[in-house]
């Protein structure tokens, strides 16, 4: 049994190495790309077959965003990039417990021992790819904060010189904004690697029908850990546009 | 005690204190939940996303410590 927390290189293009979620990560993209085009290939009034269950999809992405931000504005223009982070995050989940991913791989000696290095591994059960996706919801904060009530009063949160106890709140929220990425990062991937991790021990003590309910655990597990990415970055959106002297 | 042991020892303590406050935490939150929904059975649809919601935001308390557990077992 051998658990690697880092994605290990099964490519290498020259200086760049390609590593088993990169590799996932880009089947995800593909497979997501082609359902599109299905979907979207001959669109009908009413819909059928894979465009109405796209629909459907997108109409329940559409609720959620309304229920946290009540500005119809503002949800039009924060929703592609909420739907987007939600789709990608739950297929790279779900990806990562189809048969074969992660258990079919080649031989590699490693510090002197010999091990399986899997050729697919889920896309979140990298760090890597956890960390990018919390720093781009802390950057789109910052830019939909400054884009809605402008930089002098956006910039007023973080950077106030009225008296000192507004001046280390603000620091302090200056330090809770940088601690967002970490947050955000180690639940995503703490939740997929770790549901991974139980699914090779629980594996090796009992390969038949014991671990079928973890597995289902880990699709649930999956489906809510993207929702919650989804819904904390919805809520910081939202709070975003609030100005400081409002609360 | 030699490195090895000493890291099994390490691995547990973070996982097994890790694991104290996230079981009150959801123990509490499934407790006002449940409360909440006998009170108000009509309101049960509306109580029980946010139910599972927050569950999982203690839960994320719980895998830091799981992952800081796997950190020193298998690095």
């Amino acid at each position: 049994m051998h658990i690697s927390i880092a994605a290990n290189p099964v490519l290498s293009l020259g200086p760049v190495h390609i590593t088993n979620s990169m590799l996932a990560t880009l089947s995800v993209l593909i497979i997501l790309w082609l359902t599109s085009l299905f979907a979207t290939r001959k669109m009908e009034l009413v819909p059928t077959g894979l465009q109405n269950v796209t629909e459907l999809g997108i109409e329940k992405l559409i609720g959620l965003t309304n229920s946290v931000i009540h500005d119809k504005k503002y949800a039009e223009k924060v929703f592609p990039l909420i739907a987007t982070f939600f789709i990608f995050i739950l297929f790279n989940n779900w990806f990562g417990l189809v048969p074969g991913v992660g258990s079919i791989g080649f031989n590699e000696v490693i510090e002197g021992k010999e091990v399986m290095i899997p050729l697919l591994r889920a896309g979140t059960a990298d760090l890597n790819t956890t960390i990018a996706l919390g720093i781009i919801v802390v950057v789109m904060t910052q830019v939909f904060g400054i884009a809605a009530i402008g930089v002098f009063r956006y910039g007023k949160k973080f950077i106030n010189f009225s008296n000192p106890i507004n001046f280390f709140v603000g620091l302090i929220e200056l330090a809770s904004e940088l601690v967002r990425i970490i947050s955000f990062s180690f639940r995503l991937f703490g939740n997929v690697f770790a549901g991974e991790v139980l699914l090779i021990v629980l594996g090796s003590i009992a390969p038949y029908i014991i671990p079928l309910p973890f597995y289902f655990m880990e699709l649930f597990v999956g489906f809510i850990q993207a929702l919650v990415f989804t819904m904390l970055a919805l809520v910081f959106f939202s709070m975003a546009t609030m100005t400081h002297d409002a609360h | 005690m030699e490195a090895e042991s000493l890291k099994a020892f390490a691995a547990v303590a973070a996982i097994a204190l890790g694991t104290i406050a996230p079981a009150f935490g959801i123990a509490m939150i499934a407790s006002k939940g449940l409360e909440a929904m006998g009170r108000n059975p009509e309101a049960a649809d509306k109580i029980q996303p946010s139910l599972i919601l927050t569950c999982a935001f203690v839960e994320a308390i719980a895998v830091y410590a799981l992952v800081i557990a796997l950190i020193i077992k298998f690095v």
